[in-house]
């Protein structure tokens, strides 16, 4: 299906009444017109609300206390954990809240780790979580460095080595290297779903078959799919996949990671302390199951609450929607660009199913001025190596302009973008 | 535009134009900066009369935005030949400038064309940009001195 097929059924101007930031002015009084989504989405006046009532009306620790209020700070939580897990289609104790997505990560490496160094004292640690020396991870060129540092730590520690699937000069996976890649060693696929840098899509099937054929586990970054397209948990096929609040019109400073029951089973703790312990004495403890296992202190409840509604109200317009609203924008704002002379695109424009993270250059300029004189106009847009180093150094660029859309972008913004790229050309005379 | 306070056309003109540009074989120091946030890398040379008092000769080699190129080619014609008082008396002043906010009344005598560099001040994000070279020469000169 080709995106002029899609019929665009959203009220966008009555979404954007939904984001009082969309109301205000930026530099110069402009009208704030924001394309760094990938980066972090904007909130709608539900989720500000339910995170402030939440203080206002119910605030007080969650797990803890037999009065009314911890009752209900309790329930608030759990209730946001119920709305979540099911929006990816999970039981609510199999997703963990933690502080961001790269804890996510960092929650699944160190339980490699800590179950490696377990294993050596004790014999009920999983085998499977065990790395030796000369044990492979696999990963790709494309990672944010948040998917790619943790394992490059763990490698460090335990012997393990790191492979990658390389990108082609284009910036798209070679799955053509992925045999040669996996093999008895592999231990630990990861990958991103969606490119933060280029907006390109993983073939998650093939990358799947392939972790699953040598019996390795499979994470997946999924930070720029889940807030953009509908991801269906079991569908993936994943042992585990990672995501922020944040990026989901949810509210600052909460993660997520969702797994199997067996994988969260076998998991050691990442994070020990209060709230995840079943007994403590002084010699030695023993840990809740999960999810508590891996929720040790006390928990950011009033995000939870927060980004609960984030998902209720992404639920009230349907992913299928956000998605081909995105569809709709990408494709503007690539045939857009295209036409501009002396822009450069990188990741896929043709019509293959993507995201609405679009990287470019324009021929000449440093992105670091292309941004500031878009600021100039209002313009929000991203620019720099997007902790994606090594696509840059593939690319041959220090660094790109990004522009990414949501669903409160409509196609003003994107024209407001295109002329905003020939205003730019014409201050500084480049071309 | 407000813009122009910042790419004052001095600015666009060492950025177009850049002076002393590329490095020199002989040196007795070199510090290579990289400014995290978007990449930009200079590396710059340094070799010390052989009092150490001041700069025979600087060189560099840089890539990144306007203002940090432009930058870069300022600095060099402001501190090429200077004894390291001199060095260190304008580093400073452009670095006091920089930390501004864009209220202050920077030294010509001293800054030469980094006067122009007053309007970055009012952009936190770009402050960066215009110290990597100066903050790279301080380190060159620095080690310079060690050897």
């Amino acid at each position: 299906m080709t995106i002029s097929d899609s019929k665009i059924k959203l009220d966008i101007k009555k979404i954007q009444l939904d984001f009082p930031i969309l109301a205000r002015e930026v530099r110069n009084n402009r009208k704030l017109i924001y394309l760094d989504s990938a980066a972090t989405s904007q909130k709608p006046q539900v989720v500000i609300d339910a995170q402030n009532r939440f203080y206002e009306t119910i605030n007080s620790g969650v797990h803890r206390g037999a009065y009314y209020l911890a009752e209900l700070a309790t329930d608030a939580h759990e209730h946001a954990r119920e709305i979540i897990s099911g929006f990816i289609n999970i039981k609510p104790d199999q997703l963990i809240f933690t502080k961001n997505a790269t804890e996510s990560i960092n929650l699944l490496s160190y339980a490699f780790l800590n179950a490696t160094l377990k294993s050596k004292t004790d014999a009920s640690v999983d085998r499977r979580l065990v790395l030796s020396p000369g044990d492979e991870i696999l990963a790709s060129e494309l990672e944010h460095h948040a998917n790619l540092v943790p394992w490059q730590e763990l490698c460090l520690k335990t012997g393990a080595v790191l492979k990658w699937i390389p990108i082609t000069d284009q910036g798209l996976l070679d799955y053509s290297k992925v045999d040669e890649l996996i093999g008895v060693k592999t231990k630990i696929v990861s990958i991103s779903h969606m490119s933060n840098v280029l907006g390109s899509i993983t073939d998650i099937d093939l990358i799947r078959k392939a972790a699953k054929s040598v019996n390795a586990f499979f994470f997946i970054d999924a930070c720029q799919s889940v807030p953009h397209m509908p991801v269906d948990f079991t569908k993936l096929g994943a042992d585990a996949i990672v995501w922020s609040g944040h990026k989901m019109l949810g509210p600052l400073g909460i993660g997520l990671l969702a797994a199997t029951t067996e994988l969260l089973d076998i998991m050691p703790p990442f994070i020990t302390g209060g709230s995840m312990i079943e007994t403590v004495s002084m010699q030695k403890s023993t840990f809740a199951k999960a999810p508590k296992k891996f929720e040790a202190g006390t928990p950011p409840a009033a995000e939870a609450v927060g980004l609960g509604a984030a998902v209720e109200y992404l639920q009230k317009i349907g992913m299928k929607n956000v998605h081909d609203h995105e569809r709709h924008l990408t494709k503007l704002m690539v045939d857009g660009l295209k036409n501009i002379e002396g822009v450069t695109i990188y990741g896929p424009t043709d019509d293959t199913d993507r995201g609405s993270t679009v990287s470019f250059a324009l021929n000449g300029l440093h992105p670091h001025d292309v941004g500031q004189v878009l600021d100039d106009m209002g313009i929000a847009v991203r620019v720099g190596n997007h902790c994606a180093r090594p696509i840059m150094d593939k690319l041959k660029v220090q660094s790109t302009t990004r522009a990414s859309t949501y669903i409160y972008n409509d196609d003003s913004d994107i024209e407001a973008l295109l002329n905003g790229i020939n205003e730019v050309f014409k201050f500084f005379g480049a071309r | 535009m407000n813009l122009s306070n910042m790419y004052q056309e001095v600015i666009l003109d060492h950025y177009k134009s850049p002076r002393g540009k590329g490095l020199q074989e002989t040196f007795g120091g070199e510090a290579h900066h990289v400014n995290t946030t978007c990449g930009d890398e200079i590396t710059v040379r340094v070799q010390l009369s052989e009092d150490g008092n001041s700069i025979k000769k600087i060189s560099y080699d840089s890539t990144g935005c306007s203002i940090s190129q432009a930058s870069a080619s300022i600095m060099f014609e402001q501190i090429d030949g200077k004894n390291l008082t001199d060095f260190n008396k304008s580093s400073e002043e452009f670095l006091a400038m920089m930390q501004s906010k864009g209220i202050f009344e920077p030294d010509e005598d001293l800054l030469g064309d980094g006067v122009s560099m007053i309007g970055v001040a009012q952009y936190p994000a770009r402050i960066k940009c215009a110290l990597l070279s100066w903050m790279a020469a301080k380190d060159a000169i620095i080690r310079a001195k060690g050897e």
